[in-house]
């Protein structure tokens, strides 16, 4: 069973439905897991963070609103947030342009604003792989808590 | 203004100027490369940002896509997306060798592709900036060879702070006489659409 987490979306389930979201470029797979309830969640992020943005209705989007409403969801189905422990993956700069402007840096700037939102909600960090120039399909196995993680050309890896 | 809130007057004026400018970008395409391209009619689509992929082929499918951003008054993004198939077919008549001889997209190929881009998108501007009396700077091009929902989630940040919609104002390149395709999408910044809407007298 696997359900199909959307940009820009959260999606919380229970062993042993799997979680999988596709094509991450800039974007980040925040995948938090609580292995005694074997409860997993996991959010799409786009952008680092909602202080600046117009609209902010969709906590999923952002990385700062995204993280604590993915706690709430997973406590729903029985996680202790005390259990949880994330790991993380995209981030990538898809587009290299001369002379790179923040917004071309967006992908650098998501697993900052990710990882600083994990350390300030005390979620340990066990696992990240971001960064680079290609895109990722990952997929959260919510019996065992590890993270499957597939690309194009460079493989496939679990954390 | 909503990209939802289009109605279907100022859809068919966007279309309209869309298809002015991409027939341009296709007689420029078409000098480049010595051969006929065909296009089709332009489409208007407003799509949540989670369903954009799925108009390139579907989330993992891999695209070639060429993207610039454009600045100015009216910031938009702009991006050709081809498949990888297609790529290689397009670089093959860019240098004027049988269709089929280009096996791998390397530097050489690369940046034989961003031209494409930049041509195609130049033109397009040029179309757009007639009808409305602004200005559009294009960024040079950038080139990435992905899933297509990686490729499109980097165009969808520059207007995410805004909204969960994005409007692609898209249209389909074929050559006429061999199997060579892509689309170029216009996705602009909602405060844009606004602007080219109210100097083309529809806001």
């Amino acid at each position: 069973m696997l359900i199909k987490v959307g940009m820009a979306d959260l999606k919380v389930s229970k062993a042993p439905q799997n979680l999988m979201t596709s094509g991450l470029g800039s974007c980040i797979g925040i995948c938090l897991y609580d292995g005694t309830a074997r409860v997993g969640g996991l959010a799409h992020i786009m952008l680092p963070t909602s202080t600046q943005a117009r609209n902010s209705d969709n906590k999923a989007k952002f990385a700062d609103t995204a993280i604590p409403y993915l706690i709430d969801e997973m406590r729903r189905l029985g996680a202790a947030k005390s259990r949880l422990v994330a790991k993380i993956a995209g981030g990538a700069q898809m587009f290299a342009f001369p002379g790179a402007s923040d917004v071309m840096r967006i992908g650098e700037r998501n697993a900052e604003a990710v990882i600083e939102k994990l350390r300030k909600e005390q979620i340990p960090l066990l696992a990240r792989e971001t960064g680079g120039n290609y895109g990722r399909t990952i997929e959260l196995d919510t019996s065992t808590g590890k993270l499957f993680i597939r690309t194009i050309d460079r493989g496939e890896k679990v954390l | 203004m909503n990209f939802l809130e289009l109605t279907p007057m100022q859809i068919d004026a966007l279309k309209e100027v869309g298809n002015v400018g991409a027939g341009n970008a296709a007689t420029a395409l078409s000098q480049m490369v010595q051969r006929g391209i065909d296009m089709k009619v332009p489409n208007l689509k407003v799509v949540p940002f989670s369903q954009v992929a799925e108009h390139m082929g579907g989330d993992e499918s891999i695209v070639a896509g060429v993207y610039l951003r454009v600045d100015g008054k009216a910031p938009a993004n702009i991006l050709f997306a081809l498949t990888e198939e297609s790529a290689k077919r397009m670089v093959d008549l860019l240098m004027g060798m049988q269709p089929g001889t280009t096996v791998s997209l390397g530097e050489m190929e690369i940046s034989a592709l961003k031209e494409v881009g930049n041509i195609l998108a130049g033109t397009y501007l040029n179309a757009l900036s007639m009808f409305t009396r602004l200005t559009f700077e294009q960024s040079v091009p950038a080139l990435a060879i992905d899933m297509a929902a990686a490729i499109i989630s980097v165009v969808l940040t520059t207007i995410a702070e805004v909204g969960d919609h994005a409007m692609l104002l898209e249209t389909e390149f074929q050559g006429l006489d061999l199997e060579v395709k892509g689309t170029l999408y216009l996705i602009p910044e909602e405060g844009s659409l606004e602007l080219i809407l109210s100097t083309l007298g529809l806001a």
